[in-house]
């Protein structure tokens, strides 16, 4: 049997670490969340030699051991947990050429932990270009490692680092710090009180919200004699080790490396003084976001056309090819649309990933947070929240768990709060139609009106985040230690590779996610249009052919009043019926009402909802565009969908807290059920009265 | 009154003397910003704030109320 070593990967954001975990694992990797935590899990197997797999854990980047985030913590809980299943047999530490001294304190602090541990130099191309030299072989006795000099994107070293991992029982787990020389007496007493256990060990436990193995962090000893030694004592305490470790990085960096400046050469500084200009900057930074809205309106609208034409032929085939009964109208009303509703999102969200990874991989995101940061202090957020609002655009989930990196808790909360309103793809599809039946196809002056109206309702999403912001910022009394430190890596180009893959991943999660949600709504719904209590919906073609028997009207017409009799007279119609009197002052009718409360789950059904509602009973193959148009207000008279209703819908959804997923993920990124619940009834009243104003202004 | 990052000016280079522990997030020291250690203002926003600063090799940008707790000794 093929024995399987246990890896993780290690290393500070911006090292390349992903780049390596892709190298080694292909695609043979899957994405996941740690138990309980909405930290995203990457694991993989790569194949070591003929008959040696090792499993790889990427590990969240990190630039210490001192964590001070949930995804930060988990590198240290598994690290100190031996009994961890994924607890690794040996470590690699990831580390950048041009940033190896900072990148070193990470390892020496991984090394102390006495796990076997082999340190990647990564973008070792780029040595030659920095008048960066090294001395390996002094190195790697000066930290008692072994050393590979890894490129990712010249895929060398790789097979090096495959052959250190099976040897790994030959790397000294020899510690590079005393613990002991931050402060002699504090660390003897310890060591007598745990005279088995590592000095360093021990100090993770008392400064990290960790345990490890038998030493409970609230032990009595540790806790009274240790651990409750006053916040300011500590602090001292770690900085001191942090100056041993950089004084013991620096004796081996001035033996093993040199820098020649003078070969240096870099476009870093020439693309910053561009990049970071005060003027130049934020036109730059606009360009691109108005670069990334043409792609996802302009460009995802062919595929689009292409799946929605697809999915109504498919429809039309399984009626023909299938004999009529219950379970075709199941697959052909209920299932099939059901899922067209999902898969057309499909390139518009890989678009929204495939901009937003380039921009993260490129390293340019860092810099618009730095010219952002000032602005949006003022309204309570944070540099750091444009990219939660930014990914926002494309699925507030991932943008909520991007916002972990704002380090003031209260810029971080109300980032979490406001992200719901950019306008996010499931907002999509609603918009698409509703604008396409209301607002006229024609230009004014040069531009379509369609597509004005959609950068309208853009504006309308990040002006609403920002407004509440600003409110938040003033009412929310929450007193925090408000700092702010970001990296600016290197400029790089983005590896084909990296940013695929994660399109890949991204997109794949989000349809799984959304579309067992969709489906699951599609099927029911479609039950409930198919059956209906009483007779008048069982003797539906009865009461019709009755009503109608004086006037002489062909078949077809009589199928089509029988059809719309039953829906009125269906479940779903009786459901909506009740609802009604809630919604019509908003200009809707019973089945937009329908469409909007099974949209509470996710936005996105709304379209998927109409389009199962109005192919009940319709043979013909209509889009449910036209269906849509020519429906008419049974309460006003005239056509269902005017500019007041279409207007008041538009912003219903704009503003409506209308999806499941990200409440939970509120819940869990803030341990609380008080925020998502304010979100809930603050975005609802909010839409409620926008759309109520709007439909009574307009009408 | 005592100089501090936040007194630099662009391209101007300046040797760490002192740092509050007690207001400096550990973080920051663990990124390099450590007493002796050279820091450079590589490019301010807007208003002087935030500042793009590359300290002992790093490069990173801070608030300018950070900034102000970083006491330094401008190099000529």
């Amino acid at each position: 049997m093929a024995k399987q070593l246990n890896v993780a990967l290690i290393g500070n954001p911006n090292t390349g670490k992903t780049s390596v975990f892709n190298q080694l694992t292909g695609l043979n990797q899957q994405v996941g969340n740690y138990p309980g935590i909405t930290v995203e899990k990457k694991e993989g197997l790569s194949k070591l030699s003929r008959n040696v797999k090792a499993h790889i854990l990427d590990l969240p980047g990190t630039y210490s051991l001192n964590a001070s985030s949930l995804d930060e913590n988990v590198v240290i809980e598994l690290l100190l947990n031996k009994n961890d299943k994924d607890y690794p047999d040996v470590a690699v530490v990831v580390s950048d050429v041009e940033n190896l001294k900072r990148n070193l304190l990470l390892f020496t602090q991984i090394k102390d932990l006495e796990i076997p541990t082999i340190l990647v130099i990564n973008m070792a191309d780029r040595m030659k270009r920095k008048g960066i030299s090294l001395d390996i072989p002094l190195l790697e006795k000066e930290l008692k490692t072994k050393i590979v000099l890894v490129s990712a994107r010249k895929r060398t070293g790789i097979d090096e680092l495959k052959e250190h991992i099976i040897n790994y029982r030959h790397i000294s787990t020899e510690p590079c710090l005393n613990a002991s020389r931050m402060d002699p007496e504090y660390f003897d007493r310890l060591q007598s009180t745990f005279p088995n256990q590592s000095l360093y060990k021990l100090w993770l436990v008392i400064t990290q919200d960790v345990n490890f193995g038998n030493v409970n962090r609230n032990s009595a000893p540790l806790r009274e004699d240790f651990v409750t030694k006053d916040a300011s004592t500590l602090k001292r305490m770690q900085q001191k080790e942090t100056i041993l470790r950089y004084q013991f990085i620096n004796n081996v960096l001035k033996k093993g490396m040199t820098v020649d400046v003078n070969a240096a050469k870099g476009l870093r500084a020439q693309m910053d003084r561009v990049l970071t200009h005060k003027v130049w900057g934020y036109v730059i930074f606009f360009a691109i976001l108005l670069l990334i809205f043409q792609a996802i309106y302009d460009w995802s609208s062919y595929p689009m056309d292409f799946i929605d034409a697809t999915f109504a032929k498919l429809s039309e085939v399984t009626r023909t090819a299938m004999p009529p009964g219950p379970f075709t109208d199941l697959i052909a009303e209920g299932i099939i649309p059901g899922l067209g509703g999902i898969v057309i999102f499909i390139p518009q969200i890989a678009f929204l990933f495939l901009f937003i990874s380039i921009l993260e991989e490129s390293g340019y995101m860092s810099r618009v947070v730095f010219l952002m940061d000032r602005t949006m202090r003022r309204f309570g957020l944070s540099g750091k929240s444009v990219v939660p609002l930014v990914s926002g655009t494309a699925c507030a989930i991932p943008a909520v768990m991007a916002s972990r990196n704002i380090e003031d808790w209260k810029e971080r909360l109300i980032t979490i709060l406001v992200v719901p309103f950019t306008t996010c793809s499931a907002r999509l599809p609603v918009y698409l139609i509703i604008i396409a039946l209301v607002i006229p196809d024609e230009s004014f002056m040069g531009f379509n009106l369609q597509g004005l109206t959609l950068m309208l309702l853009y504006l309308l999403g990040f002006g609403m985040a920002i407004g509440s912001a600003w409110i938040l910022h003033k009412l929310l009394k929450i007193k925090s230690k408000s700092y702010f430190v970001i990296e600016m890596p290197n400029y790089k180009l983005p590896l084909l590779k990296n940013v695929g893959i994660n399109v890949v991943e991204k997109t794949k999660a989000f349809v799984l996610g959304a579309g067992k949600i969709i489906l699951a709504i599609s099927i029911i719904l479609w039950v409930l249009a198919s059956y209906g209590p009483g007779d008048n919906f069982s003797n539906a073609r009865e009461i019709v052919e009755t009503k109608y028997s004086e006037t002489y009207l062909p078949e077809e017409e009589i199928d089509e009043l029988v059809a719309s009799y039953k829906l009125q007279h269906s479940y779903i119609g009786n459901i909506g019926k009740a609802i009604e009197p809630a919604v019509a002052p908003l200009g809707y009718d019973w089945k937009i009402g329908i469409a909007i409360v099974s949209s509470f789950a996710a936005r996105e059904v709304f379209v998927g909802t109409l389009a199962t509602i109005y192919s009940v009973g319709s043979d013909e193959e209509e889009t449910i565009k036209s269906r849509m148009a020519s429906e008419t207000n049974h309460i006003l008279g005239g056509p269902l969908f005017t500019f007041a209703s279409g207007v008041s819908l538009l912003l219903f959804y704009a503003f409506a807290m209308q999806c499941m997923s990200t409440l939970a993920i509120v819940k869990r990124e803030t341990n609380t059920w008080k925020w998502p619940v304010l979100q809930l009834v603050s975005m609802t009243v909010i839409a409620y009265v926008a759309a109520l104003l709007a439909f009574q202004i307009l009408k | 009154m005592i100089t501090t990052i936040a007194d630099l000016k662009r391209g101007q280079r300046g040797i760490i003397k002192e740092i509050s522990a007690e207001l400096i997030p550990l973080k920051l020291l663990e990124m390099g910003c450590l007493p002796g250690n050279e820091v450079l203002l590589v490019q301010t926003a807007p208003f002087r704030d935030p500042l793009y600063l590359n300290i002992n090799g790093s490069h990173l940008a801070i608030r300018k109320e950070t900034a102000m707790h970083i006491e330094i000794e401008i190099l000529p």
